[in-house]
C-alpha cells in the first residue's frame, strides 16, 4: 500500500466526474422534478377550482330551479285568479243579459197586454155604443159621447 | 474456485491477490515490484475510470430522459437518488452551495460501484487476465489506498476552500489561531487544528480502504482455506461445496458493508463541508 501517481489521476478524474455531474447530468433531472412538482401543484389547484365551481354551479342551478318553481306557482295562481274573474264577469254579464231579456219580454208582454186591453176596450165601447144605439134606435153621436165612451172604456 | 493459477504457497497466493498491475512511469514498463511515487496502479485506474464512466453514462442517460411528465424506470431510480441526497444535504448543510449535492452523489454512486466489484468472485477476472497474459489484477479500486486517498484529499481541499470562502481568509485564520483555547494559546490551537483537519481525510480514506480491503482479504482467505482442503476427489467436491457456501455467506454479510461504506463516505463529506462553512465560535 504505497502512495503513488494513481492518487493524482484519481483526484483529476474525481474533479472531472463531479464537474460533469454538476453541469450536465443533474440539472435536467432536477429541472424535470421541479417542473413536475409545479405541474402537480397546478393540477391540484385546478381540480380544487373545478370542484368549487361545480359546487357554485349546482347551488346556482338549485336557486334558479327554486325561482322558476315559484314563478310557475305565481303564474298558475294569477291564471286561476284571472279565470275566476273572467268567470265572474261572464256570470255577471249573463245575469244582466238575462235581466235585460226578461225585462224586454215583460215589457213586450205588458205592451201587448195593454194593446189587447185597449183593443178590447175599444171593441167593448163600440159594442156598448152599438148596443145602446140599438136600444135607443138611434144613432149616437160618437163625437158628442166621446167623453162618455172613454170613461166607459176606462172603467172596463 | 481458488488457487486456479496453481499457487502452492498460500503466502504467495494472498500476495498475488494483493499486488496491483503497476506501470512504472519512469521506464513505461509493467513492473509489479515498482516502487516510488511515479508508478501507476493500472488496474485501479482502469477499473476506477470505467466504473466512474459507467456512473456518468447512467446519469447522463437519465438526464436525456428527464421529463416533467411520468418518469420511466431508470429516471425514477436516479430521481430517487437525487432526492435522497438533496434531503440529506438540506438537513446537514442548509446553506450548501450547488456543488455539494453533485459531489455527494458522485462520491456515493461511484464508491458504491467500486465497492460492488468486491462481489465478483475473487479469482474470476484475475484468472481471465492471467490467461490473457496479465500477471496481476486487482479489480476493486476501493481496496487501493491511492483511490480512497484520491477522493478524501479532494474532499480535504474542498474543506479548506469552504473554510476560506465562507469565513473569509482573515476569519479562517483567526478561527485557526484562537479556537478553542483563546488567543494566548495560539500555538496549541494551531497544532490542534492541524491534527483535526488532517484526521478527516485520513479517517475517510482509511475507513473505506480498511473495510473493503478486509472484505476482499476474507474472500481470498476463504478461497485459500478451501483450496488446501482439496485432496482427492472427495476433497475437491467438499471444497467446492463448502467453498461456495462460505463465500456466499460472506457475500451476504459484505453486501451490507458495501453501500454502508459508500454512504458513510458521502455523508461525512457533507458533514465536513458543513462544519467548514459554519463558524466554530458560533457553535459554542
Amino acid at each position: 500500500m504505497d502512495i503513488n501517481a494513481t492518487l493524482i489521476l484519481q483526484m483529476i478524474a474525481f474533479a472531472v466526474f463531479v464537474w460533469v455531474m454538476m453541469k450536465f447530468a443533474l440539472p435536467p433531472i432536477a429541472k424535470g422534478m421541479k417542473d413536475r412538482e409545479t405541474r402537480i401543484a397546478d393540477g391540484l389547484a385546478a381540480a380544487d377550482r373545478g370542484s368549487k365551481s361545480l359546487l357554485e354551479a349546482s347551488a346556482k342551478s338549485e336557486e334558479a330551479l327554486k325561482a322558476a318553481r315559484q314563478q310557475a306557482q305565481e303564474i298558475v295562481g294569477s291564471a286561476s285568479k284571472q279565470a275566476g274573474q273572467i268567470l265572474e264577469k261572464a256570470k255577471l254579464d249573463a245575469e244582466s243579459e238575462k235581466a235585460r231579456i226578461v225585462a224586454a219580454g215583460r215589457a213586450e208582454v205588458e205592451r201587448e197586454l195593454a194593446q189587447a186591453r185597449d183593443t178590447l176596450r175599444k171593441q167593448v165601447g163600440e159594442l156598448a155604443v152599438a148596443g145602446a144605439g140599438r136600444i135607443l134606435k138611434r144613432e149616437i153621436d160618437a163625437k158628442a159621447h166621446a167623453e162618455l165612451l172613454a170613461d166607459l172604456a176606462a172603467q172596463v | 474456485m481458488a488457487a486456479a493459477e496453481g499457487h502452492e504457497d498460500s503466502g504467495s497466493y494472498v500476495l498475488h491477490h494483493l499486488t496491483n498491475l503497476k506501470l512504472d512511469l519512469r521506464t513505461l514498463s509493467i513492473d509489479p515490484a515498482a516502487k516510488g511515487f511515479w508508478v501507476l496502479n493500472l488496474d485501479s485506474v482502469i477499473f476506477s475510470l470505467l466504473l466512474g464512466s459507467l456512473v456518468l453514462f447512467v446519469f447522463l442517460k437519465a438526464a436525456r430522459a428527464a421529463t416533467s411528465g411520468k418518469p420511466g424506470g431508470l429516471l425514477n431510480f436516479i430521481e430517487m437518488t437525487l432526492e435522497f441526497w438533496e434531503r440529506q444535504v438540506r438537513e446537514v448543510f442548509p446553506q450548501a452551495n450547488p456543488l455539494v449535492v453533485p459531489l455527494a452523489i458522485t462520491i456515493f454512486v461511484w464508491v458504491l460501484f467500486m465497492n460492488f466489484m468486491d462481489i465478483v468472485p475473487v479469482d474470476l477476472l484475475p484468472f481471465v487476465a492471467g490467461k490473457a497474459g496479465v500477471e496481476h489484477l486487482r479489480i476493486v479500486p476501493s481496496t487501493d489506498v491511492n483511490i480512497t486517498f484520491g477522493l478524501s484529499l479532494s474532499v480535504f481541499i474542498l474543506i479548506i476552500g469552504y473554510n476560506v470562502v465562507f469565513k473569509g481568509p482573515v476569519g479562517f485564520l483567526k478561527e485557526v489561531l484562537t479556537h478553542p483555547f483563546g488567543p494566548w494559546l495560539f500555538p496549541v490551537n494551531f497544532a490542534l487544528r492541524i491534527v483535526e483537519e488532517i484526521a478527516r481525510p485520513v479517517s475517510l480514506a482509511l475507513r473505506l480502504f480498511g473495510n473493503l480491503f478486509a472484505g476482499e482479504l476474507i474472500f481470498v482467505l476463504i478461497a485459500l482455506l478451501l483450496a488446501q482442503l482439496r485432496t482427492g476427489i472427495g476433497g475437491a467436491v467438499l471444497s467446492l461445496v463448502v467453498g461456495f457456501l462460505s463465500q456466499l455467506a460472506w457475500t451476504f454479510f459484505h453486501v451490507l458493508v458495501i453501500p454502508l461504506q459508500a454512504f458513510v463516505f458521502a455523508v461525512l463529506t457533507v458533514v465536513y463541508l458543513s462544519t467548514a462553512a459554519t463558524s466554530h465560535s458560533e457553535e459554542h
